[in-house]
């Protein structure tokens, strides 16, 4: 027996392998361009990360989604996972429709059930609580099409996982894993950053109480300034090498497209991390955030709206290295003012490096920073 | 029989008075529901899902573990 995947079932959806049969084959139906962002989407649904969705929701769906937060059977479920097609697209019930890349591969197969229009303001509105233009979310739904198709995926083509191949595990491996290690409680840690000692802390904080800790860093597009994919993987493999427990830590990529929709995405985090196995997930300050969109705290509140999601959030402050507590610390702990603090601060980071200067060992370990400062270019530009 | 109201998003269940009662006096003192309905909506949901996740088969066949068990062997992670 295990935890119930999310809605109560893995999605497991087949692969083709290209060959000019199948091409000839799937020439015949119509077909729409698909970006890297849905392809990514296309990988998670067959391996069952955005269990118990089956393809591209329909209206009832995204209706209720946005207005309820939930699919029309009551699952939880905040952010909609819909396929853009261009205003002249046209399909008929029980059609199949080709997916195809930028280069016209196929790479996907879509039963259709429905085409339909959305309102992309509203859409900005209720998923990333705002319409500026500035907030990365808005402006690729702006730019995005407002039709939309949805259908179940019925087969894909095998999703190329670049340099990152022997870091890729499917929820069906996460769960054989976790089972093998004997593992019961397992804490998921959602990442799209280099590790430093305030993650550091949040992660064994966790592993004190669960018998292992799933590192799950979010590999794919993200916002200029962030750490490239590289980075991020070395760096965590270094630090679990030289810091952790042997077999207290599973690391296993992400491939996935922030959205930098703070609370709503947090609810998502977790149940892609529920699908991979994880009984908790460790929730931080502005997860999911950008700028000054949503509150510090805000997707620690939204999980209150959600007794049944079925993986528990485990809900961490801020931490930060006290000169007068000599050692990492939170605001829940600490007495001391600001101005004994040393805050783990993402920009303050990115500055030093650039400069080539090298971080307190208070605020990373030296074995992630070396790997940093060697890299020719550990930002996204 | 459930009655389905305002085009079928809300239905109505009968409770007793007594514990519509009860419920009504606690979530006036204790913040955090806005109504009877939302707090009953949310036990609901909490009960639901408890039992719909008990003893829930593994989604994967026995031949499915010895391959997923050799891939995790051939990665390092077994």
């Amino acid at each position: 027996m295990s935890l119930s995947p999310h809605g109560g079932r893995l999605i497991s959806v087949g692969t083709f392998v290209s060959s000019p049969e199948k091409s000839k084959e799937l020439a015949e139906n119509s077909t729409v361009n698909v970006s890297n962002e849905t392809r990514v989407q296309m990988f998670n649904i067959s391996t069952g990360i955005l269990s118990p969705l089956t393809g591209f929701i329909g209206k009832a769906d995204y209706e209720n989604v946005l207005d309820n937060m939930r699919l029309s059977d009551d699952t939880p479920w905040t952010i909609p996972i819909l396929l853009h097609v261009p205003e002249s697209f046209s399909a008929g019930g029980g059609d199949e429709i080709t997916l195809v890349d930028d280069l016209g591969k196929a790479v996907g197969v879509l039963e259709f059930e429905e085409l339909f229009s959305i309102s992309k303001k509203e859409y900005a509105k209720k998923v990333f609580g705002t319409e500026d233009g500035a907030h990365p979310g808005v402006a690729k739904t702006m730019a995005s099409s407002d039709r939309v198709v949805a259908g179940k995926l019925k087969s894909v083509i095998r999703f190329d996982k670049g340099n990152f191949e022997n870091f890729t595990l499917s929820p069906k491996e996460t769960r054989v894993l976790f089972k093998e290690k004997g593992w019961k409680d397992v804490i998921a840690f959602q990442t799209r950053n280099a590790p430093h000692i305030g993650h550091e802390y949040v992660q064994k904080t966790g592993l004190a109480f669960a018998d292992g800790i799933f590192i799950n860093p979010v590999l794919g597009r993200k916002k200029s300034g962030d750490f490239t994919d590289e980075v991020i993987l070395d760096t965590y493999q270094v630090l679990v090498k030289n810091y952790y427990p042997k077999n207290s830590v599973v690391l296993s990529v992400l491939h996935y497209e922030m959205q930098y929709a703070g609370p709503k995405e947090a609810i998502m985090h977790a149940i892609m991390r529920k699908n991979f196995g994880c009984t908790h997930i460790a929730i931080g300050r502005d997860h999911a955030g950008v700028g000054s969109y949503y509150g510090p705290y805000a997707a620690h509140e939204i999980f209150k709206e959600f007794p049944d999601l079925g993986i528990q959030a485990v809900f961490f402050r801020e931490f930060f290295y006290c000169n007068k507590c000599a050692g990492i610390a939170n605001e829940k702990i600490c007495p001391h003012p600001e101005s004994d603090r040393l805050t783990f601060s993402g920009t303050k980071l990115r500055k030093m490096f650039l400069s080539g200067e090298t971080p307190p060992k208070e605020f990373m370990r030296p074995e992630v920073s070396q790997i940093i400062l060697k890299s020719k270019t550990p930002f996204i530009e | 029989m459930p009655q389905a109201t305002t085009q079928s998003k809300y239905t109505t269940v009968s409770i007793p008075v007594t514990l519509h009662d009860r419920i009504e006096k606690m979530i006036i003192k204790k913040s955090g529901f806005k109504s009877v309905s939302d707090y009953v909506t949310y036990v609901l949901r909490e009960v639901v899902a408890m039992h719909e996740t008990k003893d829930v088969p593994e989604p994967f066949t026995s031949t499915d573990v010895e391959e997923i068990k050799a891939r995790l062997k051939a990665l390092g992670y077994l």
